[in-house]
């Protein structure tokens, strides 16, 4: 049989490469009614603060074609609720829960990193310094090579033995600038990509779609930006790269393994149908059995770049 | 609450309602769900197989009627989704995910006033069609387009229904005259009030329930892309009411909390 199986990290093994995206499957108990969790390769559970957050007010998501922006602005519950009510809920035994990690400052990183790492069942941490939708933090980190590494490091140094993944913006000139800086600070492996800053407006009311008017980009429309920032990235770096971005098929997982990612995650289109992370764990052998691809390792990072006539 | 199931359903028919008007609606009527119970102000989220990757996101609709023979939405054309909802055809194959959210309040006992408005009726349906004892039911209506536009003749059948017709400012002073009135006398007799309609029905809706004391529930339609309660698109601000002591003032989704909440618990800005 295929072996599915990708490690992400020393001690971060998953049973296949499909993972699920921060803030698109809740804390992954949302999705229970609709598939087995525990056939997941992981799930990377929503943002997490030190501190309760409100996030932006309403409206925070429209759709727009093939995709849809979100302004969600990190709501949640903190990380003391997480780890009381949501964690003990979930299979971590059986598969790697994922915490993903959002603060202001890199002291602030370091205090969630070292209450997460202390918990048996956080298999790795998602440090997220590319959300575009919060005003301190996220992003800006995320777009100055010196500050991701500053947060890269602070969390690496808290974190024990919980491997560190950092989560990079595609709103930068060089992503491969910043993907260099951040694995030099430590980390164990990265994430690319989150949104895309973008806009919708409504010519009949002349207003903006969302409150917060800027909201971030995501779904089949981001594809070919997730895939190149990928691409440039995996040249970049040593470290394991997990894409994300617009991913609506098997084939598309199979694409950025193709270009160098080790494994992906499913986003918005988990909400096109509640089922979709679980059934491209499903379609994934056959796939590859079609594909005629019978290792993935050997077929990760298999793009062929000479032209042939 | 029974667990929400994915079901990929056909399409039995579709029919329009409405003959003269510019307000399209229809009855969207599909093959049983794999699940036979729910409760009314339960929702679905629908999505055509045929869907492309241009419109990613299902849409939210109130169940009509759940069954061994069927499921049924009414549905209004308001954009895009619903546009492209009324050309489906008999065969066609549409995923459903539900039933989702709470449902209205059910008792038995209590005088209770249905409020809908416009295409709002459409849970109502159902809580007519399951209610225990149909004669402590009443519906106020306020619609714009005709009335044949609207399922409002299967609802006579079971309980009295009060149709106003809102064209002009003065139908809507009349309209609100009359809910309040209704409102005053369910308050009365210690009552229930049930609402579903646009947003600025439910906030008068609200501003009459505090007034009169009647204890009322509104259904919100908030924009949504999951259903399930994960994206947080869908988010309300509770009140200090809310009885979840950390949540009190606090975003909940309206999907997974709601759609159906105690007035005085939300917020509606
Ligand atoms: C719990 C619930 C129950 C509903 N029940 C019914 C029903 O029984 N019958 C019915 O006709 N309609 C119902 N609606 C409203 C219906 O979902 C919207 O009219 C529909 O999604 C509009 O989609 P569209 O693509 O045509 O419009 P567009 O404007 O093109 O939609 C773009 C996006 O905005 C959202 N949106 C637009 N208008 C609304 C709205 N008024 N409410 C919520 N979201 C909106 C859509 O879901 C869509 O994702 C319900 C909504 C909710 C939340
Ligand atoms: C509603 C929504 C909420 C999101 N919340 C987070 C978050 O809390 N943390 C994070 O790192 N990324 C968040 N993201 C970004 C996704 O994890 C992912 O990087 C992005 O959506 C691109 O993938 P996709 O096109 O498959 O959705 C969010 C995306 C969406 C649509
Ligand atoms: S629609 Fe996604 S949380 Fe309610």
């Amino acid at each position: 049989m295929l072996d599915l199986s990708v490690s992400l990290a020393p001690g971060l093994r998953c049973k296949n490469p499909i993972l699920t995206a921060s803030g698109t499957f809740g804390y992954g108990l949302e999705f229970a009614p609709y598939g087995e969790l525990v056939n997941l390769g992981g799930m990377v559970v929503k943002g997490l603060s030190l501190k309760p957050r409100k996030g932006n007010p309403t409206p925070r998501i429209v759709e727009c074609a093939c995709g849809m922006l979100n302004a969600v602005g990190l709501q949640n519950d903190g990380v003391e609720a997480f780890l009381k009510h949501k964690l003990p809920q979930l299979p971590w035994r059986e598969t790697a829960v994922i915490a993903n990690l959002y603060a202001t400052a890199p002291e602030e990183f370091a205090v969630l990193a070292d209450i997460l790492s202390a918990e048996e069942g956080v298999a790795a941490l998602e440090v997220n310094i590319s959300c575009p939708n919060v005003r301190e933090g996220g992003i800006l980190f995320g777009q100055d090579p010196v500050m991701a590494a500053k947060v890269t490091q602070a969390v690496k140094q808290a974190a024990r033995n919980t491997p560190v993944i950092v989560k990079l913006s595609p709103n930068v000139t060089d992503i491969a600038a910043v993907a260099k800086s951040v694995e030099a600070a430590g980390a164990d492996a990265l994430t690319c990509i989150n949104t895309l800053s973008g806009m919708a407006v409504d010519i009949v009311t002349r207003r903006p779609l969302l409150a917060n008017v800027l909201g971030g980009l995501s779904g089949p429309a981001v594809k070919p930006v997730a895939l190149r920032c990928v691409w440039e990235v995996c040249r970049a770096v040593d470290i394991p790269v997990i894409g994300v971005g617009g991913i609506a098929s098997v084939e598309d997982v199979l694409e950025f393994i193709l270009i160098g990612a080790c494994a992906v995650q499913a986003g918005t289109m988990n909400f096109s149908r509640p089922d979709f992370a679980f059934r491209l764990v499903e379609e994934l052998p056959s796939a590859c059995k079609r594909l005629g691809i019978d290792d993935l390792a050997a077929f990760r990072a298999s793009l062929q770049l000479e032209v042939t006539s | 609450m029974l667990p929400s199931q994915f079901a990929e359903l056909t399409v039995l028919d579709l029919v329009p309602f409405g003959r003269e008007s510019t307000l399209r609606t229809f009855a969207l009527r599909l093959s049983p769900p794999p699940w036979k119970r729910y409760t009314p102000g339960q929702f679905v989220m629908l999505r055509p197989a045929g869907w492309g990757l241009e419109l990613p996101w299902a849409r939210p609709f109130s169940i009509s009627r759940a069954g061994e023979h069927d499921l049924v939405c009414f549905i209004q054309v308001i954009g895009r989704g619903t546009e492209r909802l009324l050309g489906l055809r008999a065969g066609d194959a549409v995923r459903v995910w539900g039933p989702l959210g709470n449902g209205f309040a059910v008792e038995a006992d209590s005088l209770t006033l249905l409020l809908a408005g416009g295409i709002g009726i459409a849970p109502f349906l159902g809580y007519a069609q399951n209610h225990p004892k149909p004669w402590n039911l009443s519906m106020l209506f306020g619609h714009r387009a005709p009335l044949d536009c609207y399922p409002v003749d299967s609802m006579n059948e079971r309980i009295e229904v009060e149709p106003i017709c809102e064209n002009g400012p003065e139908d809507l002073e009349h309209f609100i005259a009359v809910m309040q009135a209704r409102m005053e006398e369910h308050a009365v007799k210690n009552g229930l009030a049930l609402a579903c309609g646009p947003l600025p029905f439910l906030r008068t809706v609200q501003r009459l329930a505090a007034k009169t004391g009647l204890r009322t529930q509104l259904s919100l339609e908030a924009r949504m892309a999951c259903g399930v309660g994960a994206c947080l698109g869908c988010v309300v601000t509770t009140t200090s009411e809310w009885p979840v002591s950390d949540a009190k003032n606090w975003p909940v989704q309206a999907c997974s909390q709601g759609p159906v909440f105690w007035a005085g618990h939300v917020v509606l800005d």
